[in-house]
């Protein structure tokens, strides 16, 4: 596989390496000379000066042959860019484009840039992961295949505590797909009784989040006051 | 018209200027509030006296594009001194928030070409100058 990474920050220096050592192919372009040199002592030919926005820059590093573009530059406008043109000019399937400022995401979503990684989203995600107080937690978004998994933990006297999973109400396009129980996992049967308490994987269709979710939210008399 | 020009450097503070003689509603939007200047210079009255918008605000951010009027705009210019500011913002002017018509000032010739393929109005003051330098440089 070929790939170009654009942008020799920590991402694109530290992907390159990675990428090398699995013995693929790589070319990462840098546009500050200072970071070229440094770079280019470990990496040699592998690195490129100059700036990746550049068309004749792209088609010098053979972006005509690319499988995989990446562009992880420190700023959004050049990732999106750099990004179109690979899809869209020459043609390339694969590309990943990070995301700097999470408030930017949807421009990447409205110019077709996916899939578009964003470090302080991911954190968040984690974030969440760490503090059941959220509620749900979206794991993962596939966007072109329509489809996401959640995480919901199943409240004390929510509509589902205490019931098998047959007997769960779900929109159609929901499904439970695992269980977290005292720290372990396990893919429920259709007979598995689900507990307050349990935290609840689902995949689903994008969009039923606000049906499927007062199923597993405690009854109202359970709530605390504040939350 | 309603006319919206993000980046009021020598181009778009000139541009803004025109358009607003030739009577047109115009609004200009730029990070830098000192830029303001631009717009004053050599008029008799201050920009929001003589009918003038400004917004300070990043090119990218939607809230600064909303607030400069951008729903309302029959016209979008983009005129930073960034090509790829300039390339995201204008198509976001045209895809998201379906300006009729947008012009987008590039730097860079080969880009200004593509992005013209791709249906974008640009402008490359590059090119202008390699053209006009070349009828100087080789009149006969």
């Amino acid at each position: 596989m070929y790939v170009i990474i654009a942008g020799a920050g920590k991402v694109g220096w530290n992907l390159a390496r990675e990428l090398i050592s699995r013995d693929q192919e790589v070319t990462l372009i840098e546009s500050d000379h200072r970071r070229y040199r440094i770079v280019e002592e470990e990496l040699e030919h592998a690195v490129q000066y100059g700036d990746a926005t550049e068309l004749w820059v792209l088609e010098r590093a053979g972006i005509q042959r690319a499988d995989l573009v990446i562009a992880v530059t420190g700023d959004d406008e050049d990732n999106i860019l750099i990004c179109q043109v690979a899809k869209e000019k020459y043609g390339c399937e694969r590309i990943v484009a990070r995301v700097n400022n999470p408030r930017n995401l949807d421009h990447f979503k409205l110019l077709g840039i996916q899939p578009a990684v964003s470090a302080t989203d991911l954190i968040l995600r984690l974030i969440e992961h760490e503090v059941p107080e959220y509620g749900l937690v979206q794991l993962l978004a596939l966007e072109e295949e329509h489809l996401e998994i959640i995480e919901l933990e199943v409240g004390k006297g929510s509509p589902v505590a205490g019931r098998r999973v047959q007997d769960v109400l779900l929109p159609d396009g929901s499904l439970i797909i695992s269980v977290l129980r005292d720290g372990s996992g396990f893919v429920p049967k259709a007979d598995s009784v689900i507990q307050a308490g349990d935290q609840v994987m689902l995949i689903l269709d994008p969009g039923l989040e606000s049906e499927v979710t007062p199923r597993f939210a405690p009854s109202s008399a359970e709530t605390p006051a504040g939350r | 018209m309603f006319i919206l020009i993000v980046g009021a450097g020598r181009v778009g503070s000139a541009i803004a200027k025109r358009s607003l003689e030739a009577g047109h509603e115009v609004s200009v939007l730029d990070s830098d509030p000192l830029s303001h200047e631009r717009l004053d210079k050599d008029q008799s009255t201050s920009w929001e006296d003589a009918g003038g918008r400004f917004t300070v605000g990043a090119a990218l951010e939607v809230d600064g594009l909303i607030a400069a009027g951008i729903e309302e705009a029959d016209v979008f210019m983009a005129a930073t001194r960034g090509d790829n500011t300039n390339l995201v913002i204008a198509q976001l002017a045209q895809r998201r928030f379906n300006v009729p018509r947008v012009v987008v000032r590039v730097a860079d010739p080969a880009r200004a070409a593509w992005y013209a393929e791709q249906g974008l109005l640009t402008i490359c003051p590059t090119q202008q100058a390699i053209e006009q330098a070349e009828q100087v440089v080789l009149a006969p």
